[in-house]
């Protein structure tokens, strides 16, 4: 597999031991600096996979696949020549030969050798801790083996109650377990949490149903009379469990440097100086191995650091080091906000203490200012993180704090300003932490000219990581655009000072029904180009009317108002609904027939269904009559509405298939197919998790499970991709509705125009949590109103074709000309393949010349 | 230069515009009862979509002026004098009148 044979001789040989987070970063580092041009680089992994995101690891247990989480496919190390090997262990390393020992005792010489081996879950000694069914929680394997248990089992328990055992708890709840805690140290979160902080969490996670035990020492794990485990504690108490998920801390993976001789600290860790180099300097290492200042560093922004040092001091830049992090926290641990920043347990010399405690809503905050209160040393938070930032802030940058510093952590009292305007923030301010972005890396990205917090995530990676820092990362660009001039206005246009939202609001509780009275009331001029089509999309969602109507026509863009879409020549095209893509050979005979006929270029689009081209005005009517009578619907191919509901043929025919996706397409596009919206929707349904559909690319994605359907919410294909938020789990046919009732009447009423539903989703405040809770929970009390404005889209559905044909003055409007019968000369076919297309400029003079 | 006799004032739509042939040319008609001049005609053709499209496109009052927005590409052109707003280009333009219930434009034959 490796060959033995080496390419010194052309370039000196760089390895590197561990593909963990930071080995593959520091990977990505070296490829951003040219490193492959330097160096023959090659990766050596134990896991069967390359570097995955290990700190969403528990999203592998709500939907995610080992594919969503991998940080490469792998084509970014082929194309830059990186050599890497998976399932690939070094069990020794010597180094005055310079050579490794893989575990399939094959040799491979290096030059320089780079150690990112991470660390290993501590499983603590306890008499019995290598029974069956007792786990970890570290690896993919890891979580495949806990699920595997987890089927047979009633009751889980965690070992320890830090920051990974609470996230390990929140999994096995999320498993279906009974789920309980056992922490040794007094209270849970030792390391972040000080004792009032650590008993509020407590009682915020029991109230969830997680059973705590702290102060807990567990002696023996024998087995248990009505469990799998019986877990006998110090005190004579006893817990029944099936299954034991050990959390109890992590070790450095030093084993390596130990049996090199490199020097290792005393409780573990491999001893790097500033430039992440050990005591042997071709050797380096990073990450969580690595032991800086006798410090351990359990977080990937460190790591990412030290990966950035030791890649630029390997490619002879030595400007960087390595000097330390902050290892400031925020959480949402089983849906409870915990923060701890800096000294969080108040051990400098001469802190002060501010306390603010709120049994009634569950919230502890601590603030620990020096001693003159002027900087803030530490700080906790339990119940509401939306203080951490700011908090943050003021430490990480030794901002001086205001004169009321309690008011910091104070809950907001009318309507007095808390917190920190990013104004006030110096410039060398760390915005995003996992990828060193300071606000002047995003105030240089926006001169430059990225615009949007999208394109500033794009060019420097901010919020990227772990997204903590999403929130302020939208401050900082609005506070950029702010301060360059750019109007971050959010009226519509000149005619409206209103967002398209509050739009919606008027039209809706003061019933208007035109443009023209709502202009009357709330606009000024006479309209443009923007607020008309906006307008006109929010009159059909609100009221249903028909968009040909009179007063409405004049609002419509040219493909609504001709109910087609205009190709480059101005001709049209032509999509009747096939609703899922289930068609019967006579339709589509019909379709073949009136293709014909009209001498039509056919093709089948990427939504699943036909679409027939060169259409011209006059010809609209007569196609659309005929498609009519034979049954075919309008496809609504032009709106701002429902596209289309791809799905695959789902149990009726496939042997994989779990449940009918076939029916469930057709019903739903039949249900939502009436409705306008901000911008287009996208469906889909596969029939399992093969996923033929493509459901995962959707704006509403549906996946049939063997106990029901999986929602997802917010993908889309086109400019900038995205998968969608799996949403709910294993629904029954009418709570999918109604959820898919629920998100798609809240995305109409309060998107932005031209706004699809992933950027409407991650505008929102809370994002996908803020839309579950609102559409889940009902916590603003409208789902029942929600359902009620869509029942009343889908009973008010007119195929627009239909009554179009059925009404003389719409037709009007498809003469080519008011005052006389011919058709526009400038439309010229050509033949190509069999079928038409637009003749180009050059062949329309040839053809001219020749007729004239 | 005479007044040319197009179509009835019925057969134009609100706020919109429609496309009618005079002497062998494309001509784009918006009805706009806003407006002092109440109809305007401009070329149809888009000089930039290349297609005789500007009839199908939005009308829009910007800053004061009216224009339609091409259908095809989304520029502006004015209804009064057929400058393109966002490029050098224009379309030609010609007066016209309404005179019970007719429209009439004047047009070089
Ligand atoms: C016909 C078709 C391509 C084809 O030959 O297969 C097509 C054609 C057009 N697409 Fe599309 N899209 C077609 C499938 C898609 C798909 C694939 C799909 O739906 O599975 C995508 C990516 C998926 C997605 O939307 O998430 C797609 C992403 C776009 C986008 C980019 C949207 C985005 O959010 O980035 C646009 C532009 C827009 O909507 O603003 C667009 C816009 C258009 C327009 C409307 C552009 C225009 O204004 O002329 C095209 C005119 C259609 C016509 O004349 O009938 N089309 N378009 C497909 C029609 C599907 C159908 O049956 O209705
Ligand atoms: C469930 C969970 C949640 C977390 N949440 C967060 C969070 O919210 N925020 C945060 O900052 N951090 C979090 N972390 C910690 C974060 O994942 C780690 O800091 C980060 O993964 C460390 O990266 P690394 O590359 O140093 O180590 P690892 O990711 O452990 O990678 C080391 C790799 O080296 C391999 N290896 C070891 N020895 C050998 C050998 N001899 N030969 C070949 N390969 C070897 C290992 O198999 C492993 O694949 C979380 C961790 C877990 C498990
Ligand atoms: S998604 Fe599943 S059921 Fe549907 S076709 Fe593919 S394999 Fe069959
Ligand atoms: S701080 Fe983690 S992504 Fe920015």
């Amino acid at each position: 597999m490796i060959s033995k044979t080496s390419n010194r001789a052309l370039k000196p040989h760089l390895v590197v031991i561990g593909n963990g987070m930071v080995g593959h970063h520091f990977i990505e580092q070296l490829i951003a600096q040219g490193g492959q041009d330097l160096y023959q680089i090659t990766v050596l992994g134990e896991e069967p996979h390359l570097a995955y995101d290990r700190v969403h690891l528990s999203e592998y247990f709500s939907g995610k696949g080992a594919a969503d989480l991998a940080m490469t496919d792998g084509s970014l190390y082929d194309e830059n020549g990186i050599r890497y090997f998976t399932s690939s262990q070094v069990t020794e390393i010597h180094r005055e030969a310079k050579t490794l020992t893989l575990e399939t005792g094959e040799f491979l010489p290096y030059d320089k050798l780079v150690l990112a081996t991470g660390s290993y879950p501590f499983v603590p000694p306890i008499a019995g801790h290598q029974r069956d069914n007792t786990f970890v929680y570290r690896t993919l394997e890891d979580l495949d083996a806990i699920r595997a248990c987890a089927q047979h089992a009633t009751r889980g328990t965690v070992v320890g109650g830090g920051l990974l055992g609470l996230e390990a708890a929140n999994a096995l709840k999320q498993l279906g377990l009974e789920t309980s805690v056992v922490e040794f140290a007094p209270r849970l979160m030792p390391v972040q949490l000080d004792e009032s902080g650590g008993e509020v969490l407590k009682v915020m996670i029991e109230k969830l149903g997680v059973s705590v035990y702290a102060n807990t020492v567990t002696q023996e794990i024998i087995d248990g009379d009505d469990a799998y485990h019986r877990m006998n504690f110090a005190d004579g108490s006893h817990l029944e469990t099936d299954l034991i998920l050990f959390s109890a801390g992590i070790r450095p993976q030093d084993a390596l440097a130990k049996q090199s001789g490199l020097t290792v600290g005393e409780r573990g860790g491999i001893a790097i100086n500033n430039h992440c180099q050990t005591s042997d300097d071709s050797v380096y290492a990073i990450g969580e191995c690595a032991l800086w200042n006798n410090r351990i560093f359990g977080l990937v922004a460190p790591g990412y650091t030290m990966a950035k040092t030791a890649a630029g001091h390997l490619l002879g830049d030595a400007s960087l080091s390595f000097t330390g992090a902050d290892m400031s926290t925020k959480l949402k641990l089983l849906g409870c906000d915990v923060g701890s920043i800096g000294d969080a347990h108040g051990q400098s010399q001469g802190c002060k203490v501010f306390v603010y405690q709120d049994e009634m809503s569950q919230s502890y905050r601590k603030m620990v200012v020096s001693e003159d209160g002027k900087k803030l040393l530490g700080a906790v938070l339990v119940g509401d993180n939306s203080y951490y930032d700011t908090l943050l802030q003021y430490f990480l940058n030794a901002i001086d704090l205001p004169d009321q510093a309690q008011s910091l952590i104070l809950p907001a009292m009318g309507d007095a300003p808390v917190g920190l305007g990013v104004d006030a923030l110096p410039a060398t301010a760390s915005i995003c932490s996992c990828h060193n972005v300071s606000k002047q890396d995003i105030s240089d990205a926006v001169c430059k000219g990225a615009l949007s917090v999208g394109d500033v995530k794009g060019v420097t990676k901010a919020a990227t990581g772990c997204g903590g820092c999403a929130a302020l990362l939208k401050k900082v660009v609005d506070n950029e655009l702010l301060s360059l001039g750019v109007e971050v206005s959010t009226d519509l246009c000149e005619h409206f000072a209103y967002t398209r939202q509050d739009l919606y609001n008027l039209i809706k509780v003061e019933e208007i029904k035109s443009f023209k009275a709502l202009l009357a009331k709330h606009g000024k001029g006479h309209g443009c180009d923007i607020c008309k089509p906006a307008v006109g999309s929010i009159l059909a969602s609100v009221w249903n009317d028909y968009v040909l109507k009179k007063e409405h026509i004049s609002l419509q863009d040219t493909n609504d108002r001709f109910l087609a879409n205009m190709q480059k020549d101005g001709t049209y095209s032509i999509v009747p609904r096939i609703p899922g893509g289930e068609i019967t050979p006579e339709k589509l005979i019909v379709l073949g027939e009136v293709a014909q006929q009209y001498k039509l270029y056919t093709k089948v689009t990427g939504g699943q269904r036909i679409d027939l081209f060169g259409a011209t005005l006059s010809q609209l009517p007569a196609i659309w009559k005929q498609l009519i009578d034979a049954g075919f619907e309008t496809g609504q191919a032009y709106g701002k509405s429902l596209r289309t509901v791809k799905s695959c043929v789902g149990s009726t025919w496939c042997r994989y298939g779990v449940n009918d996706s076939m029916t469930m397409a057709i019903d739903l596009e039949n249900r939502y197919k009436g409705l306008r919206s901000p911008h287009k929707i996208k469906f889909a349904v596969s029939g399992c998790t093969r996923e033929c559909a493509e459901a995962q690319s959707k704006d509403i994605g549906v996946i049939a499970t063997e106990g029901g359907w999986n929602l997802y919410v917010c993908g889309n294909g086109g400019m900038k991709p995205r998968h969608g938020d799996l949403f709910a789990t294993d629904l029954d046919d009418a709570t999918l509705v109604k959820y898919i009732d629920r998100v798609l009447m809240f995305y109409t009423k309060t998107a932005d125009r031209l706004q699809r539903t992933s950027v409407w989703m991650e505008g929102l405040e809370g994002g996908l949590d803020y839309l579950k809770s609102v559409v889940i929970e009902d916590k603003l009390g409208m789902c029942a109103e929600l359902e009620a404005q869509m029942q009343a889209v889908v009973d008010t559905f007119q195929c627009e074709w239909k009554t179009t044909l059925e009404d003389d003055e719409a037709l009007k409007t498809f003469r080519q000309f008011v005052n006389s019968e011919g058709e526009d000369t400038n439309v010229v076919f050509v033949e190509e393949r069999n079928q038409v297309r637009p003749a180009t400029d050059l062949e329309k003079q040839q053809l001219i010349a020749k007729v004239g | 230069m005479q007044w040319n006799l197009i179509c009835k004032q019925s057969d134009l739509v609100v706020d919109a515009g429609v496309a009618a042939m005079v002497n062998g040319k494309q001509v784009a008609l918006f009805y706009v009862p806003a407006a002092p001049e109440q109809v305007f005609a401009i070329g149809n053709w888009d000089p930039i979509g290349k297609a005789n499209v500007l009839s199908r496109g939005l009308v829009t009052h910007l800053q004061g002026q009216w224009s339609v927005a091409s259908p095809l590409y989304k520029q502006h052109y004015s209804l009064l004098d057929g400058q393109c707003v966002e490029e050098d280009v224009k379309v030609p333009a010609w007066p016209t009148k309404l005179v019970d219930g007719k429209v009439y434009i004047r047009q070089p034959d």
